[in-house]
């Protein structure tokens, strides 16, 4: 039996699911509406409602990703210090909420955020002042905060428990102190899973249209708004096509960071 | 003791209400190559982790150099520890994972490369600065991370079974290396290991652990030729642990025959265990011995035989250069300095450490 | 010190629990309550429990949602399986190359995959519908098979093979004997993992359904306007709870045998 002719139907799936279609985006990015070749829809970014949905989305995504990274991290660590065999049941906790249905849990934070809501319910119960941040970008993010945080531990924490326990005793044993430590030998060590992190949050993050919709009220319109009214309301998808050919410069950078830093993809499975 | 160098003092120590060492005394002296021996879970290695500050006692205190240093972190000790498989720094090369702790000590330039050179050179891995660790073999690698440990100039060097991923061969060249780096360096080694061929080739003291007690103290001669009890007598080396009674001085009762023997002060009619090592059976011809057995297994072992003789109801391990043949009948004779007497266990503490295991 | 630290550590998780867990239980307390909108609580109700299984768009929505992710997960699995066993013998270029294309689902935005996949379907010609949903869920639960089934294959002792061989096996007898049970838990964490990501999908089903065929996440998505029917709570309620009491036996049963054990 040969096993090379196995591998067939997948190399056959891929081609036509993965290959093709993107092929396509970039046929009509790069042509208008009769099939003639333009970059106009490329160039479209240009335009100052387009740059600025690009420029916030750049902006929101960023910020969520910087917050990820610093929630996650000390996270990953404590998790990985909690020795538990079961690494399983840690990884389960956090996929547990996506049985949620994803817009659910978003709109839930609707509920909790708004002006009459949970969260000042309980603020005003204290006598603190309230939080209104409905309706702005500092939903937008904490909603991307929210959803695409898991996708920061679970990288993080795959690298770091995989690191030799005795590694770490040997740079204090060798005069580094806790803080010398995680600086020389945990970060390094880790960057690999930081870098997927990383990947992970951004690209989502930068391309989110429903987020935005729910937690911006409609008045914020990032990027992923734009390209997504493009195909579904004004069907325009040849300057959809090109917004997303933009958009996929900036993916394309993050892949090849995680291709350089991981290369095995190990990093990645959860 | 008053000028050892450490002092282990009452050491207690539980994981999750499990006692790994219950009030562990010792003490090391300047200069000596201790060896902390034991099957797994004897001990040895928390023994040695909480030396190097990588755990806390629940009870008792770590002096070093006459200062209690139970509460000190593990940058802050003057002693290094060679880990179990290594533990190098995989995304540093040879020369960043000796130079660590060094320049974490802010030494200069020069000096760390001068010691760089020098450590290389001493286990005799010139030329490797540039490599990385993943590229070199499980040997190289070791010496690295003894290379790593000393240039930092230590008083006390502690290695947890630095051998135990290394074959056979290797193993046996890594033991003299070792030898050699202590008395060049001249600093005192504590060494963890399960192998007891190890332990008594080339420590100075050997401390034979089990189940968080320490069961003998002593030089590998005295270990191995003087047991003070069965579990260790049959953790070192093979041996012949039989119950006996001491039927007064110098005579002992052995599965019902008289053997001499040159122990006193036991008492009389006392039952004992004793130790008897496959070498020191003499087989001769029926009846010139003191009891009678026939040969039920042999194997030929390189330098000697060794063979399995049922004489009154007991198989006897016997070591020796001349082969008897499956079936033989044979006498039984031990010289009486060759009998080993041990008292046997009475608390239920000393119970524990016998023959679990 | 240490005490300390050990406090401020288990409040950080605390505060990461609650952080994560404070939107289900909004809206598990949301399916329970009386009122119809979401600002005042109404007082204690079970009607939406009850009004849910009357309800047939809900139900609908439910049945595609179910069996996309159910059919999806399973080609996928077996798709993907196939192409992991047949990787093994490939050179590392390609196989790199392979899983370069593999990761691209993976790492590309949602968004550029949905529209990509609708390109396609229009380009071909296919009705949109649940075929292609269908279609466009296998695509993307691929890669999840893929990368848990991998560090399996990879563990995998060859010798084990050959020894079945050696014992008299056939190929196929020795993969479903010897390698197949090795690779087992890796496919079953890879299809519950397709599972729930199609589960999960808004996205790329927003952009491959066509009219007149809803998941639960396209539904929703056309009620956040008007507001969401408080039958869908009490749904997704449904949908945790059982999920997590399911959770629980399997990670419990085992580790109480496995202490006896020791």
């Amino acid at each position: 039996m040969n096993r090379k002719l196995l591998s067939a139907p997948y190399l056959f799936w891929s081609a036509l699911f993965i290959l093709v279609p993107l092929c396509m985006v970039f046929y009509y990015g790069l042509t208008d509406k009769t099939g003639a070749f333009t970059l106009e829809n490329i160039l479209a970014i240009a335009t100052p409602e387009h740059s600025k949905a690009l420029w916030e989305a750049l902006k929101l995504a960023f910020v969520s990703t910087v917050i990820c990274l610093l929630l996650a991290y000390p996270l990953a660590m404590i998790l990985c210090g909690m020795n538990s065999h079961k690494d399983s049941f840690i990884v389960l906790i956090f996929i547990l909420p996506m049985w949620m249905n994803f817009l659910l849990r978003t709109m839930a934070w609707q509920s909790l955020l708004e002006k009459t809501g949970v969260i000042n319910g309980i603020l005003g119960f204290l006598h603190l002042p309230s939080l209104n941040i409905i309706n702005t970008p500092a939903a937008i993010v904490l909603g991307m905060v929210y959803n695409f945080l898991p996708f920061m531990v679970l990288p993080i924490y795959n690298v770091l428990v995989k690191i030799d326990k005795n590694i770490v005793n040997a740079a204090r044993d060798l005069g580094a102190n806790p803080f010398q430590t995680f600086l020389k030998i945990l970060l390094p060590l880790s960057l690999p899973g930081i870098f997927s992190g990383i990947t992970m949050v951004f690209v989502p993050a930068l391309t989110t249209f429903v987020i935005s919709r729910v937690l911006g009220g409609g008045k914020i319109l990032l990027i992923g708004n734009i390209i997504e009214e493009e195909f579904t309301k004004t069907d325009n998808w040849n300057l959809g096509s090109g917004l997303s050919i933009v958009l996929m410069l900036f993916i394309i950078f993050n892949m090849v960071i995680s291709a350089v830093t991981d290369k095995d993809g190990e990093v990645n499975a959860l | 003791m008053k000028n050892a160098l450490v002092n282990l003092e009452g050491i207690t120590k539980s994981f999750d209400g499990q006692m790994i060492l219950d009030d562990l005394n010792l003490y090391i002296k300047e200069n000596e190559f201790l060896t902390l021996l034991g099957p797994s879970g004897c001990g040895k290695t928390t023994t040695l982790r909480i030396l190097g500050g990588f755990e806390k006692p629940d009870k008792g205190h770590v002096i070093f150099e006459g200062q209690d240093i139970t509460n000190l972190p593990p940058n802050k000790r003057n002693l290094n520890t060679v880990f179990q498989k290594y533990a190098l720094f995989t995304h540093m090369d040879i020369a960043e994972n000796i130079a660590f702790g060094l320049k974490i000590k802010n030494k200069s330039k020069a000096y760390i490369n001068d010691k760089i050179r020098y450590a290389l050179k001493l286990v005799n891995l010139d030329g490797y600065e540039h490599r990385m660790p993943d590229s070199l073999s499980g040997g190289q690698q070791q010496r690295i991370a003894i290379a790593r440990a000393i240039v930092n100039e230590p008083k006390l060097l502690l290695l947890d079974e630095p051998l135990g991923a290394l074959d056979l061969k290797l193993r046996q060249d890594m033991q003299y290396e070792l030898i050699r780096l202590k008395n060049e360096l001249g600093i005192t080694f504590i060494y963890v290991t399960h192998d007891q061929e190890e332990a008594l080739t080339m420590s100075d003291t050997v401390v034979v652990m089990n189940q968080g007690y320490i069961q003998q103290i002593g030089t590998p001669e005295n270990v191995y030729n003087e047991p003070e009890n069965a579990f260790v007598a049959d953790f070192i080396g093979d041996s012949n642990i039989i119950g006996a009674t001491m039927i007064q001085d110098r005579l002992v009762e052995i599965l019902g025959a008289r053997f001499a023997c040159v122990d006193e002060g036991f008492g009389e009619n006392k039952p004992v265990d004793v130790v008897i090592r496959p070498e020191d059976v003499e087989l001769v011809s029926p009846d010139e011995g003191v009891i009678n057995g026939t040969v039920t297994h042999l194997i030929f072992k390189g330098v000697h035989y060794e063979m399995e003789v049922m004489a009154n109801g007991f198989e006897w391990l016997v070591q020796s250069t001349r082969m008897q043949p499956v079936g033989t009948q044979v006498g039984i004779r031990v010289a009486p300095f060759n009998i080993q007497i041990m008292n046997k266990p009475e608390s239920e503490d000393e119970e524990a450490v016998g023959v679990n295991e | 010190m240490s005490r300390l630290y050990g406090a401020v550590r288990k409040f950080y998780i605390a505060l990461i629990f609650l952080f994560l867990y404070a939107p289900i239980a909004t809206l598990i307390v949301l399916s329970f309550n009386a009122s119809k909108t979401r600002a005042k609580w109404g007082g204690f109700t079970l009607k939406w429990y009850q009004s849910l299984f009357g309800n047939d768009i809900i139900l609908q929505a439910l049945w595609n949602t179910l069996a996309i992710a159910f059919l999806s997960a399973l080609i996928a699995t077996v798709i993907g399986t196939v192409a992991c066993i047949s990787m093994q013998n490939m050179r590392r270029s390609t196989r790199s190359l392979i899983m370069g294309v593999t990761n691209i689902p993976m790492l590309n935005a949602d968004i550029v995959t949905g529209i990509s996949l609708m390109l396609l379907f229009i380009s071909i010609g296919i009705r949109f519908g649940f075929g292609t949903i269908l279609l466009a869920h296998i695509t993307f639960n691929i890669p999840y098979v893929i990368l848990s089934v991998m560090p399996r294959m990879k563990q995998l002792n060859p010798s084990t093979y050959e020894a079945a061989l050696d014992l008299g096996a056939s190929h196929i007898q020795a993969f479903f004997k010897v390698v197949f049970p090795d690779i087992l838990p890796g496919i079953f964490s890879g299809f519950l993992m397709a599972f729930t990501m199609s589960l999960d999908d808004f996205i790329i089903t927003h952009f491959t359904k066509g009219p007149g065929i809803d998941t639960l996440s396209t539904k929703i998505y056309t009620e956040v306007k008007k507001g969401i029917k408080p039958e869908m709570y009490a749904l997704s309620t449904i949908i945790f709870v059982s999920v997590l009491i399911l959770l629980l036996l399997i990670n419990y049963t085992p580790r109480a045998g496995h202490k006896k054990a020791r």
